[in-house]
Parts: C-alpha cells; sequence; structure tokens
C-alpha cells in the first residue's frame, strides 16, 4: 500500500456536536467524579479548621459562606454529585445488563432530575442564612 | 436464464453481440478521436447531466471527502460538491453511484453487495456510521429530500484514497478472537455438532456481524487505544463463547482472550456502536454479559 491520510484527532475522536446520549453520560461522569474527588480535597482543608478549634472552624465556614461566589459554587457541587449518583445508579443497572434499551432515556431522565433537584436548592443556597 | 431455449433468448444472445460489437467499434473510433472530438464527446456528456439535473423534481447536493496521495491536486483533502437527482427509494450508496458515474469516475468508494451483506459500504454519513447501501437519502432529512448530504471515510482509520479506509487493524482484531469454530469432536452417535434451537436464539443476533467496522469507528475508547478489541471482535468472541457445542476448555480459552486487558474491561459502556451497527446487533448487552461471564469464571467461591 501506499500513502494513506491520517485525518488526526478530531476524525479519531469524532465531532462533539455528534455524539449521542451514552456518549456525553460518558464524559459527564467523568468530569462529575473528578470534580467530586476536587472538592474531597478543599472539603478536607476547610473541616480540618477545626484541629484549632471551634472558633477557628467557625470563622472560616462563615467567612466563605459569606461570599457570593461559595454559595454559587454550591450549587454547583450539588448539581455535579446529584448528576454523578443518578448516573451512578444508570451505569450499574447498564453493568447489571438491565434496561439497556433505555440508556439514552435514563440518561435524560439523570439530567432533567438534576435541574429539578438545583432549582429546588436555590433557596436554601443563594438565599439560605447560616444558623 | 436458464428458461429453456426461447426465442427471447436468442433476441437477447444476439443483442449482446451486437453490443459486443458496437463496444469494440466503439473503441476503435475512439483510438481514432483527435483531441477535439473527446472533449467535443466529454462535452455533451456534461450537457447530458445537467439535463437530467435540471429536468430532477428533487435534487440533493452530496458533499464528499476526497484524498488521493498519487494525484497532486487530490494530496491536500477536500470535500468536492455534486448535485444529483433525486429519486424515490435512493440510497446514499446509489447517489455516490450516480455522481462517480455522471461527474467524476476517479470517485472511489466500497461496493459490491448493495444490500447490506457484504460489509463494504461503511462511511461516515451527516456524522454518523451508516451503510451507504442501507441509508435511504430520504431518511436523512426530517421530511421531504435533504439540501446537502456530507460524505466521508469512516472516522478513526487512515484513508487510502477518497471513501476508502485502510481496514487493516480492524481485520487483525477480528482475527483475534479466533473467529472460527473449533472443536472437532462430534458428540455421540451423531454426525453432527448439534445446537439446541435455545443455544441458536441465543448467538443470533451476534452471528450477524457483516465486519464493516461502524462500530469500531463509533467507539471513543477504540480511538485512544489500538489495542483495544473494538466491539466487533468482542461480540465474534460473544458468537462462539455462548455457543454450547465448544467444550469448556475451549470456552475458557476464550474468555481469557476476552477478558486481557485490553479485552471487554475497555468497554465503558457509551453505546455509540449498538447505535450504529447496521445489523442491530446488541454490541454493548454482549459485551456487558461477557463482563460478567468474566468476573463469574473468575470468582469461584462456590
Ligand atoms: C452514591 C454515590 C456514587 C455513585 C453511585 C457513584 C458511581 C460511580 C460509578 C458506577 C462509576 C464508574 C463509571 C464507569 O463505569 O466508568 C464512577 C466513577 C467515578 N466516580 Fe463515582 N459514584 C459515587 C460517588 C463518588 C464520589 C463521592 C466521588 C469523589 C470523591 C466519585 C468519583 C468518581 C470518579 C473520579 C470516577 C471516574 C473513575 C474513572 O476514571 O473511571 N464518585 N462512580
Ligand atoms: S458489529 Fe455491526 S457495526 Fe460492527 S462490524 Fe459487525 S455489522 Fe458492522
Ligand atoms: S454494498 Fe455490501 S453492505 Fe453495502
Amino acid at each position: 500500500m501506499s500513502q494513506s491520510y491520517d485525518r488526526g484527532l478530531i476524525e479519531d475522536f469524532g465531532r462533539w456536536t455528534e455524539f449521542s446520549a451514552g456518549m456525553w453520560a460518558w464524559i459527564f461522569h467523568k468530569f462529575t467524579g473528578w470534580v467530586l474527588v476536587g472538592y474531597l480535597f478543599t472539603h478536607i482543608a476547610v473541616l480540618s479548621t477545626a484541629i484549632q478549634g471551634s472558633e477557628a472552624y467557625n470563622s472560616t465556614i462563615q467567612g466563605l459562606e459569606g461570599l457570593l461566589l461559595v454559595r454559587f459554587l454550591e450549587v454547583g457541587l450539588l448539581a455535579v454529585a446529584v448528576f454523578h449518583i443518578l448516573n451512578g445508579v444508570r451505569l450499574l443497572f447498564v453493568d447489571l445488563g438491565l434496561g439497556l434499551e433505555s440508556q439514552d432515556r435514563t440518561f435524560y431522565a439523570s439530567l432533567v432530575v438534576t435541574g429539578v433537584v438545583v432549582v429546588a436548592s436555590i433557596p436554601t443556597f443563594l438565599m439560605g442564612k447560616l444558623a | 436464464m436458464s428458461t429453456g431455449i426461447t426465442e427471447t433468448d436468442d433476441d437477447s444472445t444476439e443483442t449482446q453481440t451486437q453490443a459486443v460489437g458496437a463496444a469494440r467499434a466503439a473503441g476503435d473510433v475512439y483510438s481514432e478521436m483527435t483531441s477535439e472530438e473527446i472533449e467535443a464527446a466529454n462535452e455533451q456528456s456534461r450537457r447530458r447531466t445537467r439535463e437530467l439535473v435540471e429536468e430532477a423534481d428533487h435534487t440533493v447536493e452530496l458533499k464528499v471527502f476526497r484524498f488521493d496521495p498519487e494525484v497532486p491536486e487530490k494530496e491536500e483533502p477536500r470535500f468536492d460538491t455534486f448535485r444529483v437527482p433525486f429519486s424515490k427509494g435512493m440510497t446514499v450508496l446509489d447517489a455516490l453511484m450516480w455522481a462517480r458515474d455522471q461527474y467524476d469516475s476517479s470517485l472511489t468508494f466500497r461496493h459490491s453487495c448493495r444490500q447490506a451483506v457484504c460489509g463494504s459500504d461503511a462511511l461516515f454519513v451527516n456524522g454518523k456510521q451508516r451503510l451507504g447501501c442501507k441509508t435511504q437519502v430520504a431518511d436523512l432529512a426530517d421530511s421531504g429530500v435533504p439540501e446537502t448530504v456530507r460524505i466521508e471515510p469512516l472516522p478513526h482509520a487512515e484513508v487510502v484514497k477518497d471513501l476508502v479506509v485502510d481496514m487493516e487493524h480492524f481485520y487483525d482484531q477480528m482475527e483475534s478472537v479466533e473467529p472460527y469454530f473449533q472443536d472437532e469432536d462430534t458428540p455421540d452417535g451423531l454426525e453432527e455438532q448439534y445446537q439446541s434451537r435455545e443455544n441458536r436464539e441465543k448467538v443470533k443476533m451476534s452471528t450477524r456481524c457483516i465486519w464493516c467496522g461502524a462500530c469500531m469507528s463509533s467507539c471513543n475508547i477504540a480511538a485512544g487505544n489500538n489495542d483495544y478489541l473494538g466491539p466487533a471482535a468482542i461480540n465474534k468472541a460473544y458468537r462462539f463463547a455462548m455457543d454450547e457445542r465448544e467444550g469448556d476448555e475451549l470456552t475458557e480459552h476464550r474468555l481469557n482472550i476476552i477478558e486481557q486487558e485490553h479485552g471487554v474491561w475497555r468497554c465503558q459502556t457509551q453505546f455509540s456502536c449498538t447505535e450504529v451497527c447496521p445489523k442491530d446487533i446488541p454490541l454493548t448487552e454482549h459485551i456487558q454479559e461477557l463482563k460478567r461471564e468474566a468476573v463469574k469464571s473468575n470468582l469461584k467461591f462456590w
């Protein structure tokens, strides 16, 4: 055979606009999984301030919650966690070979439920007061 | 035709001879034509093509990927546009063939059976892996005839020329799962390898693979990892691992192949393969079942 043409990474992985439901589910699941791992570190860091006494912990957490940005990030964290859990359960069913025909619909359902939970949480996270 | 000697038969033989004669004569004429005459003949056929396109009720625009390392003008990949008259029942392959026959005889693509049996013409049509001969042009539009149809060679494979990709790697993966029946023994008193109806049903869908490579091309994991067996090869392994006529030892050998590092565990259940398979094989389902079989054969507490 003579030469051939390697169209590069884009052709190998396809164009994201042409991805189907299951492919998006995979990307979102990896993304949310790693965001949760990232959060784990900040979570531990904030909790560790309690080692220096309750004063330090309280002022840290109140300082953080006083920031609007942090409250937005919490909504995002909730979204990420809810999606990861719902899609995680979906993947467990896929692993058991159950409901494979509706794999795309269960993905959309995960998205919709995540959206609903996030909207419902907004009053608590954005407006809610810390006791 | 073998319906006995009839007058029609004689007629057709005669027509054939005449046709061959005419072709020979045409060949002679062609060699005697001057370049002006050839150009005139070409112009005439181009005019005819234009007329056919203008007369058509509906036309569809094909945007076709072109590449040929041996032709200087085509060394740089590009898209060519061909306007093709639409007719009811026209498949993407039909449209391509019309474009090739009327516009550019160098337009290259693989096809043979034209009925979704040979697996030659898996293409990337409007962003999805499909068989050219099994894809109705009309199905590419929400209603009526689509404006344009974009036809590219299968992604995740090197292009040899135009729409032809190098299938060698795909075939290697298929071969690596030993896609053939291996047990020589026949059960006592039987001359044949008897398969129960239930077992036949079990492997039925998996036997339908036509080696088109659409699934492999759609798989993100296969794209990033050339060692991954890929959906088609795993499905082929399933077809034999689930076949009860092969003995336990062989079945275990087959499970060893599919549970190797680049076997079933690479599958991330994205379902892209299942969605593009022109033979509707439930590929992900089969891969998942083999994963469970692999776990079961390794966890023998009971
Ligand atoms: C109820 C809660 C959870 C469920 C049901 C769940 C479920 C799953 C499942 C089924 C997978 C495998 C996906 C696959 O087959 O590829 C997965 C992957 C992953 N999960 Fe979770 N998970 C949960 C919580 C978490 C948490 C709290 C974290 C972070 C600390 C996390 C981080 C990850 C990561 C990083 C991956 C990707 C691993 C990889 O690259 O393959 N998950 N999760
Ligand atoms: S499994 Fe389906 S998509 Fe894959 S090669 Fe066989 S027929 Fe083609
Ligand atoms: S030409 Fe044989 S499968 Fe399409």
